[in-house]
């Protein structure tokens, strides 16, 4: 194509970074553009006008659409700014819980957020670290700040210890529960500690686990310890009994999704496993950014292996010889533990051109989202993996007709995945035994707030909230409320807390099971803090496209901020009906699920009472 | 009983649209089911050269055995459909789509239809509050995806912003911007492919356009005002229209409009030559026309200046 | 074609096509709507390759370029059929059936190896073949193409070199296989049509053909000529032999836009009479004895102008006529009073339906009312009731001979490079072009304030502007057999070593055809304003300096 590219010149170190990830040829392949523009943050810190430019000629994207795609994510930046920043959580998970203090820290240590050229701070959605509120994201790319550079534009700078010496570009790291004083180390280039699943699984070891029975027990790093813990045997089993009986035994199995929408497995596998199109993709969305969830993090960085055999089951099911793993761009850890997982499993042949010696081809791609709730959305993702903005699509035609590259495509969330390994070991009656009704199989929760032992925990589909809560330390004193499903979910009280956990259950109560987010609130919260921020995060993670969810979000938070402060228009009654027109416009005529449910939170707690009186 | 013809032969599937039977072919929206009924569905980001991205929402119908509200224009009919456009959630999404456009945007360019349909739904945009202040130029364009300041809810956000005039055929006029990406459609893979412009930045903060908001004569825009052509709120214009109504000398009723044939090269492009006080005002080109689709190049959309230096 | 001077197929077809062969042709800029039809066809899925000098930006959207040396078309066309033969990939029942000459043709090409090809024209061979071969071997494939091929002094050779590979291959008179000349004026097919070339009556007869004459003597009541009129270049030596003494010019601007322009002033100031009509002052109005203003006829009256797909269409008054600017028509009528004839005052309508009554072939059922209601209709359209014709020469494919009709012939036409050639002391070769924004001599598109328009400026590849120790911008003189002219050089990468190109745009800034070579296609009177060989002369020096490569 014709394209018209900025004059402006890339420098080596942009060059340099870019031709990390495309190597030396130059075709269309835009579904390379955010990874280049990873590399670009990770080696430089922002994406220039000759970065851009040099990425679109590599890639033959038209600049002003790259440029769409850029300043879509939140992780990239098109303006200058300092190299090493600190993503301070103060998202509901963590605000009240040590998020706002670590903020009012951060700004005494570092300034405003982005008031400083070498290092700075900014605030951050949930990061999917809530066990350990409060959390901290950090990207320290390798190149010196702005200042140092002037009239040296190739100068970078090494970070003084590089925590990762196989990411010469810079580095991600996670701190959490992280206090002003490590950040601000690790902004300077201390190491940060791994992550710790046992303590994020207060039920590691336990017995009767089944997704979390290998975490901390198997080393994450070690494809060995994996199989010794019963690792590859699903796989083995898969390929024995083939890919039909699989597609059967997911479907017997009544397995639904785990990442919110509860959709059956089976069905969509049935339905690209039957395609006749020659050309099929399997996705796992990892991009998981719910707030207050945390669950798909864990198994990743504490059983990977799990999830690559898992994917290897489902690909070769389905018919697809690739697998995308896209992986939240604030999970580095799990993203590590992932890639290695990949590498290792590739090297032993379980990936690859002759899958554990039986013929079949599957290999697995991991991709790193940049800071977009709406990618958790399934269409939005696959836009993502192909290189444009992360907008939903419109349904149908569904995934498992035309998904990614327009390919018919099953995407399942991680947990879902890992579910299936169950399921070829034991069989679909085994799985839907129990449970009961289309809730069948165990779920993992995440559960953090005010309750003792905050951490990812599993239950079979039917437990009460009750009896989880006992799980983890009981029932906290003072408990005013929970939010159930996250920020697209809703609350509920204690009076509800015998509710059984199933799809069915949490229905009747008008509630969901979300993403199995379980964030308790004591009476001391501030529920309009909490309620303002979770108005601000849809508006922040609208993707823009539907005017609905576009300007409903921004009027439901304008109408919240104005009842929060007293200043009502023509008096609460005729606000509430705003926000409840506004609700039913987004409810209704959204095009995807954020905007379907970015009403839902807001909606309960008014009626709860939670701000004001309660209102139905 | 409806039949709309799509010119070529399909299967006939049966749709009942409140309570209605029609036999359309297969591959129809129902947009169409609608349109050949006579309904009278709003529409701002629909356009029959344009491939639907059914963003703006206020076509919405609703479908039997659907929870959310479906978009007329882009859904195709299946079999034994049911549609229902006369339901209250039908009106009440309309209503807020477009009371929610008004909220943020100058829609006084929006055309009759779009008045109309203000009037008819009972869109009462004032309900949120005065205005808040426009946004400096160029201002909303460098907003940072996931962040935005803390509203106290006093004055409503709007995407109000001085006009950009930074070439000597179109104007842009975001403060009329509707983010109904018809402009990026006509400049990407639906006719001009020169990807000039695109959608920037995230949710409420997102705008039309170039890489770093580079003025378009440093841009890859080619000038062909497509875009221009499908715009639905006057966001995009030509500076002879711009400068017209800034004059007061604008004069829509006084207008006639021609068809003719380019006087450029040999492809034979319909022009629709938009006449006021005997002067070229605006050229467009039907879009059901088999040779333009509805699209021009800078030559048949600016050239004519030369009959009109007199 | 074969009987009919317009393309065979419709726009639509190469949205449906499967290979694109656009040939001396930049459509993305000279003619963006149907590049707009072509990019609909690469998003279904056609390929598409790009014969040209330059890196157009419409090359840039081709699978593959070619990039040939200037004029040396047949050679190219001749490899590709070579190649063609040579894999035995030629449609055999379809040049039995349809077309004759085909022996001739293959003892024509069997002269030129692919090897020979890539070496006369300076296209890789591998690539040659490539195109040949993905040409043949396409289902369905459009052949386009526009002055690259016919602004040369043998501009009929190399279009019926086209027409032999799309003879060879079988692409012709089917949806989605045809040859699609593209028209570089919005009438310059619908001028021919109606007569208004040396050899044709309106509706493409002949006039040499007695039988048809006669009808347009009988209406017209006077007796037409029998003998083939001259074309313009043949108009300009007459000129010079002073046989002609007296011009009237419609609508043309012969003294910016003729090649060699210097010498075209020469002759027309040297006329006893000169009469312009035209809605500007032009620079040969300028010259004339009388200017009569006529109408914009395409805003400022009615009439009808026939597209590139053989569309006849409507154009409507929409303007006032400024002062005492006239329909062409009117003056015309008028014209014929003060000498003697009386032909009344016909609207637009009853001009077109007098031509409806004679071109009984081709326009006889356009009626204003059916051209309004369908949008244009496609000749041939002999009746009220015919629908039109998109596709022509479907006949060709026709099991009946009766049907078939006469069979289309190859044509053995032979290579002939530029006749202003290259040589030490003129080393580079000029290549004219047209830009997106600009038309032809500019009077028309000098009218509005383009964004994309830029000085006028001698554009070469950086390499050889270095090699003649040129800085991007410097001023040079420009020097050819016929003239110099001073431009400012522009380093762009669409040149390559050894070409230069420069628009026709801008005569006011840089009068190019002061450097171009008049001499001109004996069979259609083109001149050869895309070869002309120059040398680049410093403005500070006065030595010559040497061009890369030579």
């Amino acid at each position: 194509m014709d394209l018209v590219l900025l004059p402006d010149a890339a420098t080596d170190a942009e060059r340099a970074a870019v031709d990390g990830v495309v190597g030396t040829v130059s075709e269309p392949r835009r579904d390379l553009l955010l990874p280049a523009f990873h590399a670009v943050m990770d080696g430089v810190g922002w994406i220039s006008r000759g970065a851009l430019s040099y990425v679109c000629e590599r890639l033959h994207v038209p600049p002003a659409e790259a440029y769409g795609v850029a300043t879509f994510y939140a992780l990239f930046s098109v303006t200058p700014r300092a190299p090493r920043v600190a993503h301070v959580c103060d998202d509901v998970g963590c605000a009240a819980f040590g998020g706002e203090d670590l903020c009012a820290a951060m700004e005494e240590r570092l300034g405003a957020p982005g008031e400083r050229d070498d290092v700075t701070w900014t605030r951050s959605p949930c990061l999917g670290l809530c066990e350990r509120a409060p959390a901290v994201f950090l990207q320290r790319a390798s190149a010196s700040p702005p200042s140092e550079r002037e009239g040296n534009p190739d100068a970078t700078r090494a970070l003084e210890s590089s925590p990762h010496d196989d990411e010469p570009g810079g580095d991600h790291a996670q701190i959490a529960p992280a206090t002003a004083d490590a950040v601000v180390h690790a902004l300077d280039g201390e190491d940060v500690p791994g992550p710790d699943p046992v303590v994020s699984t207060p039920q590691a070891g336990a017995p009767d686990l089944e997704l979390l029975s290998r975490v901390g027990v198997v080393d994450p790093a070690d494809l060995d310890s994996y199989r010794a813990a019963g690792g590859y045997a699903g796989l083995r089993r898969a390929l024995a009994v083939g890919s039909a009986r699989v597609v059967d035994e997911i479907t017997v199995a009544s397995l639904t999704g785990r990442g919110g929408a509860a959709f059956p497995t089976g069905t969509k596998w049935a339905a690209v496993a039957g395609s006749p199109e020659p050309e099929k993709y399997l996705v796992c969305n990892a991009d998981e950014s719910e707030p207050g969830t945390f669950k798909d993090r864990v198994l990743m960085e504490a059983d990977p292996f799990a999830l690559v055999e898992a994917m290897t089951v489902a690909g070769i099911a389905v018919g697809a010889r690739t697998g995308y793993l896209y992986v939240r761009g604030e999970y580095p850890a799990a993203e590590r533990a992932i890639e290695r997982a990949v590498a290792e499993a590739r090297r032993h042949g379980y990936l690859g051109d002759d899958v554990m010696g039986s013929g079949r081809v599957f290999d697995i791609e991991v991709r790193r989202g940049a800071g977009a709730y709406i990618c958790g959305e399934e269409t939005a993702l696959m836009n993502s993996l192909e290189g444009r903005r992360g907008e939903p699509r419109a349904k149908p035609p569904f995934p498992t007709v035309a998904g990614l590259f327009g390919r018919p495509t099953v995407i399942n969330n991680v947990e879902t995945l890992v579910n299936v390994l169950r399921i070829v070991a034991e069989g679909g009656p085994a799985f839907a035994s129990v449970g009961s009704g289309r809730s069948t199989g165990t779920k993992l929760f995440c559960l953090s707030g005010v309750v003792s032992r905050p951490g990812v925990y599993e239950v079979p589909m039917g437990t009460t909230l009750r009896e989880l809560l006992e799980l983890a330390g009981g029932v906290p004193a003072d408990l005013r409320a929970i939010l159930l499903g996250g920020a697209a979910g809703s609350f509920v009280t204690p009076d509800q807390l015998d509710v059984p956990l199933t799809l069915e259950g949490t229905r009747e109560i008008g509630a969901t099971l979300g993403s199995g987010v379980v964030l308790c609130f004591d009476s001391s919260t501030d529920f309009a803090a909490v309620l303002r921020r979770i108005a601000g995060f849809f508006r922040d993670e609208s993707c823009g496209q539907c005017v609905p969810c576009r300007v409903g979000t921004v009027r439901q938070e304008e109408a919240l901020a104005r009842i929060v402060r007293g200043r009502e228009i023509g008096g609460r009654t005729v606000e509430l009906q705003l926000l409840r027109d506004v609700d039913r416009v987004m409810t209704d005529a959204s095009i995807c699920g954020l905007g379907q449910t970015a009403a839902s939170a807001v909606r309960s707690a008014l009626a709860l009472g939670l701000i004001g009186e309660e209102t139905s | 009983m409806t039949v709309v013809d799509l010119g070529t032969i399909r299967r006939l599937v049966s749709v009942t649209v409140d309570d209605v039977e029609h036999r359309v072919p297969e591959g129809a929206t129902i947009m169409d089911v609608l349109d050949d009924a006579g309904a009278d569905t709003p529409r701002l980001c629909q356009a029959p050269n344009l491939t639907p991205v059914n963003a703006c929402r206020v076509c919405v119908v609703e479908v039997e055995g659907s929870r959310p509200l479906v978009p007329s224009c882009a859904r195709r009919v299946e079999d034994g459909m049911v549609v229902r456009t006369d339901t209250e959630r039908v009106a009440h999404s309309r209503k807020m789509v477009l009371e929610l456009l008004a909220s943020a945007n100058d829609l006084s360019e929006a055309g009759d239809d779009v008045a109309r349909w203000q009037i008819e739904y009972g869109a009462d945009p004032e309900r949120y509050g005065p205005p808040g202040p426009p946004a400096a130029a160029g201002e909303r364009g460098n907003r940072h995806a996931g962040h935005h300041s803390l509203p106290d809810g006093e004055t409503r956000a709007t995407v109000a912003q001085p006009v950009t005039v930074d070439n000597d055929l179109y104007v842009r006029d975001y403060a009329r911007c509707i983010l109904c990406y018809k402009c990026v459609e006509a400049c990407g893979t639906d006719a001009q492919n020169t990807f000039a412009i695109a959608v920037a930045g995230r949710g409420f903060d997102a705008t039309i356009s170039t890489e770093f908001a580079v003025p378009l004569p440093d841009s890859a825009c080619v000038y062909c005002g497509n875009c221009i052509g499908v715009c639905p709120t006057g966001a995009l214009k030509s500076v002879a229209e711009h400068e017209r109504r800034e004059a007061g000398t604008w004069d829509p009723e006084g207008e006639t409009v021609t068809s003719t044939i380019c006087s450029f090269c040999g492809v034979g492009c319909t022009l629709e030559l938009h006449v006021q006080d005997n002067t070229i005002v605006n050229v467009t080109s039907p879009h059901d026309h088999s040779v333009t689709h509805g699209h021009l190049c800078i030559k048949g959309r600016f050239g004519f200046q030369h009959v009109q230096n007199r | 074609m074969f009987g009919a001077g317009g393309g065979t197929s419709a726009y639509q077809e190469v949205e449906e096509t499967d290979l694109v062969l656009l040939w001396g042709s930049n459509a993305r800029e000279t003619h963006p709507i149907y590049f707009h039809h072509v990019l609909t066809g690469l998003r279904n899925g056609a390929e598409m390759y790009v014969v040209d000098p330059r890196r157009t930006s419409t090359a840039r959207w081709a699978k593959g370029h070619l990039p040939l040396d200037v004029g040396t078309d047949i050679a190219l066309a001749h490899g590709m059929g070579r190649a063609i033969l040579d894999a035995g990939l030629e449609n055999r029942a379809f040049i039995e059936r349809a077309t004759t000459g085909f022996d001739e043709y293959r003892r024509t090409v069997e002269q030129w190896s692919v090897e020979r090809a890539a070496a006369v024209t300076g296209v890789d061979a591998d690539l040659i073949r490539e195109t040949a071969l993905a040409f043949a071997r396409a289902d369905r494939a459009q052949l386009c193409w526009t002055l690259g091929i016919t602004e040369h002094h043998n501009a009929v050779d190399n279009v019926r070199a086209l027409i032999n590979l799309a003879l060879l291959t079988g692409h012709v008179g089917r949806w989605g296989s045809g040859l699609v000349p593209l028209r570089g004026q919005n009438n310059v097919q619908g001028g021919g049509d109606m007569g208004a070339i040396p050899n044709k009556l309106p509706g493409g007869y002949d006039v040499t053909d007695d039988a048809h004459r006669a009808r347009f003597d009988a209406a017209w009541g006077s007796s037409v000529p029998p003998v083939k009129g001259l074309h313009l270049s043949q108009m300009f030596e007459a000129m010079e032999r002073r046989e002609i003494r007296a011009a009237y010019v419609v609508g043309e601007n012969p003294a910016e836009s003729e090649a060699d322009v210097a010498h075209a002033r020469a002759l027309l100031s040297g006329l006893d009479h000169l009469v312009v009509q035209d809605i500007f002052r032009t620079a040969t109005a300028e010259l004339a004895d009388v200017v009569l203003p006529s109408c914009a006829d395409w805003c400022e009256y009615e009439g009808t102008v026939t597209s590139s797909e053989r569309r006849v269409q409507r154009v409507r008054k929409a303007l006032d006529p400024p002062g005492l600017a006239r329909p062409d028509t009117e003056i015309l009528c008028d014209l014929a009073r003060r000498l003697g004839h009386d032909w009344g005052t016909p609207s637009a309508e009853q001009v077109w339906d007098e031509l409806r009554s004679l071109s009984l072939d081709w326009h006889a059922g356009m009626s204003y009312a059916r051209l309004e209601a369908e949008g244009g209709l496609q000749w041939p359209c002999p009746s009220l009731d015919h629908p039109g014709t998109p596709t022509m020469h479907t006949r060709l494919w026709e099991r009946d001979p009766a049907l078939r009709g006469a069979p289309a012939p190859f044509a053995p036409v032979e290579h002939a490079g530029p006749l202003d050639e290259l040589s030490p002391e003129f080393p580079l070769r000029l290549t004219t072009v047209r830009r997106l924004d600009s038309y032809n001599s500019g009077v028309q598109t000098g009218g509005y304030a383009s964004p994309l328009r830029r000085d006028e400026a001698l554009c070469l590849d950086a390499a050889d502007g270095l090699a003649l120790g040129l800085h991007d911008g410097e001023r040079v003189r420009v020097v050819s057999r016929r003239g110099a002219v001073e431009a400012p050089v522009r380093f762009d990468a669409a040149a390559r070593p050894g070409l230069a190109f420069i628009t026709p745009h801008f005569s006011e800034q840089v009068d190019v055809n002061l450097i171009t070579n008049e001499a001109w296609d004996p069979q259609s009177g083109t001149s050869e304003f895309k070869a002309t060989a120059i040398r680049i002369e410093k403005l500070s020096a006065t030595v010559r300096v040497p061009v890369a490569g030579s």
